[in-house]
């Protein structure tokens, strides 16, 4: 026998037995750590750290943080001002409108809404003061649509008030629709959220003042609150105290309780 | 004498198996965002059968309270959901395997004469490729759902930027009930899926993990195939 002989004998075909052992023990060890792997991944996922508290955002885990924020860019990309909330007739608008939260509203005795003036952070340390009678002087702009929470129920109500960009324009404060994000708080400091700037200044982003025509009660944050239909009702603040404008995202209560810091509808 | 047969290509046993931990995910976060306004429930001329769900079974399953963190976990894993699904459908497409899957114009007929002979009613299983008709229909159904269930949840994710897709959903609330039916679907074609599985035995199995069958020639092929 010379050596190609040899060589083909140590080469010899794999017999149909032979084969279906070999590829099910590849296929198997390959399913097996791959399987491994996924479950490994998961653990890490679910046991991964929190986020620091004391930051703008917390209470998520690090790396679902960071898909959040990824999701908030992609999902930016599809924003635009052309794209408006569905609009109701009056007739379909709730009598009774939901009462969810009064974080922020919670001292009702020590808060005087006859004496309530708006304060806008302006640079340089100037406060813009604007008292309802200034606000209430400016087009009224009404509104029925369907306010989304996000626990996931919806009710269409009816708001009135004046729209973000009138009050922006009107008290030329054009200048700061170029920074990227409004920040809004209760008088009492206890409730707070930022809003990008293309939401807040939305054509559908209201300061309100009214619901179903009549002036807001308490619970609904007398005497200005916001609604703004690209967000969540998280994100709608009742009885706004101060607006600032930044560059950076301005504290937000729920985004410090694990939720989405955007929030955008 | 056995031989093998290829049966699944590697493609679609990546995508199955993919979407099986990423399907799981989305059902459990899913479940964790519903239990915050979990208002659905099988009412039938004003009794109550079924509420989704019970105080038991969210106890069981560590359910309550973890609104925020579901939805942390729902918008990761929406994205594999969507990526495998459309990587999948892409696949079929481009290998021509849309042909073995999506059902012809006896597939209807066919599939009854399947779940007869399942049920052990017909003897005789109508003639099949690598599926039959009623796994063409299943099959082809559940990539349907898959769909429906990123339009649906696209319409109650964004509703005033994807407003046209809410519109098409039949409006907010419609579109969530949508998300909401589609995903018992999922947990009912999972059932029916087991049980077929482990009824058309580790042959069949096994095609799914290493993507072929043996066929043992001394049998009658007509009769393995009936089993699957």
């Amino acid at each position: 026998m010379n050596t190609p002989d040899k060589k083909k004998k140590v080469k010899k075909p794999l017999t149909v037995e032979q084969q279906i052992s070999r590829r099910n023990f590849i296929s198997f060890a390959t399913f097996a750590v791959l399987a491994g792997g996924a479950y490994e991944g998961w653990r890490w996922l679910y046991k991964s750290p929190p986020e620091a508290t004391g930051g703008i955002t917390a209470g998520a885990r690090k790396p679902l943080r960071k898909a959040l924020n990824k999701t908030e860019l992609f999902f930016r990309r599809v924003f635009s001002d052309n794209h408006l909330v569905k609009t109701y007739p009056k007739s379909m608008a709730a009598k009774n409108v939901r009462v969810n939260s009064d974080i922020g509203m919670e001292a009702k005795d020590k808060f005087d809404p006859a004496s309530w003036k708006l304060q806008v952070q302006k640079k340089g340390g100037e406060i813009l003061q604007v008292t309802l009678q200034e606000i209430m002087a400016l087009p009224k702009t009404e509104i029925i649509y369907d306010f989304k929470c996000v626990e996931g129920w919806d009710q269409i109500s009816h708001w009135g008030g004046v729209r973000f960009i009138d009050f922006i324009k009107h008290f030329q404060l054009d200048d700061y629709t170029k920074m990227d994000y409004v920040g809004m708080e209760t008088p009492d400091k206890a409730y707070y959220v930022g809003l990008d700037m293309p939401s807040a200044i939305h054509p559908q982003t209201l300061l309100a003042y009214e619901v179903n025509e009549k002036p807001l009660p308490l619970n609904h944050g007398a005497p200005l609150r916001l609604i703004i239909p690209v967000k969540y009702g998280i994100k709608n603040l009742k009885r706004i105290g101060t607006i600032t404008f930044s560059n950076t995202r301005p504290r937000d209560y729920w985004a410090e309780q694990g939720y989405d810091y955007y929030s955008g509808l | 004498m056995k031989t093998i047969k290829e049966k699944h290509s590697l493609a679609m046993r990546w995508c199955h198996w993919v979407n099986f931990p990423v399907l799981a995910i989305m059902i459990w976060s899913g479940m964790l965002i519903y239990w915050a306004n979990d208002e659905y429930s099988i009412k039938l001329f004003g009794h109550t059968f079924f509420r989704f769900f019970p105080n038991g079974f969210y106890k069981t399953l560590n359910i309550p309270f973890r609104l925020a963190e579901g939805m942390a976990w729902h918008f990761l894993f929406m994205w594999f959901f969507a990526i495998n699904g459309v990587l999948y459908i892409l696949y079929t497409i481009i290998s021509g395997d849309w042909r073995e899957l999506v059902p012809k114009r006896n597939s209807f007929k066919e599939a009854w004469q399947v779940l007869l002979h399942d049920l052990h009613i017909r003897k005789i299983a109508p003639p099949q490729k690598k599926y039959n008709a009623a796994q063409r229909i299943a099959y082809t159904a559940i990539i349907v759902m898959g769909l429906g269930s990123v339009i649906t949840g696209l319409a109650i994710y964004k509703p005033v930027q994807f407003y046209y897709l809410t519109w098409i959903c039949g409006g907010y609330h419609f579109a969530r009930i949508l998300h909401f039916a589609l995903t018992l679907g999922y947990v009912f074609f999972f059932v029916i899926h087991i049980v077929q599985v482990i009824l058309a035995g580790w042959n069949n199995f096994r095609s799914v993990i290493s993507g072929f069958e043996v066929i043992d020639s001394e049998r009658k092929p007509a009769v393995q195939k009936i089993k699957k």
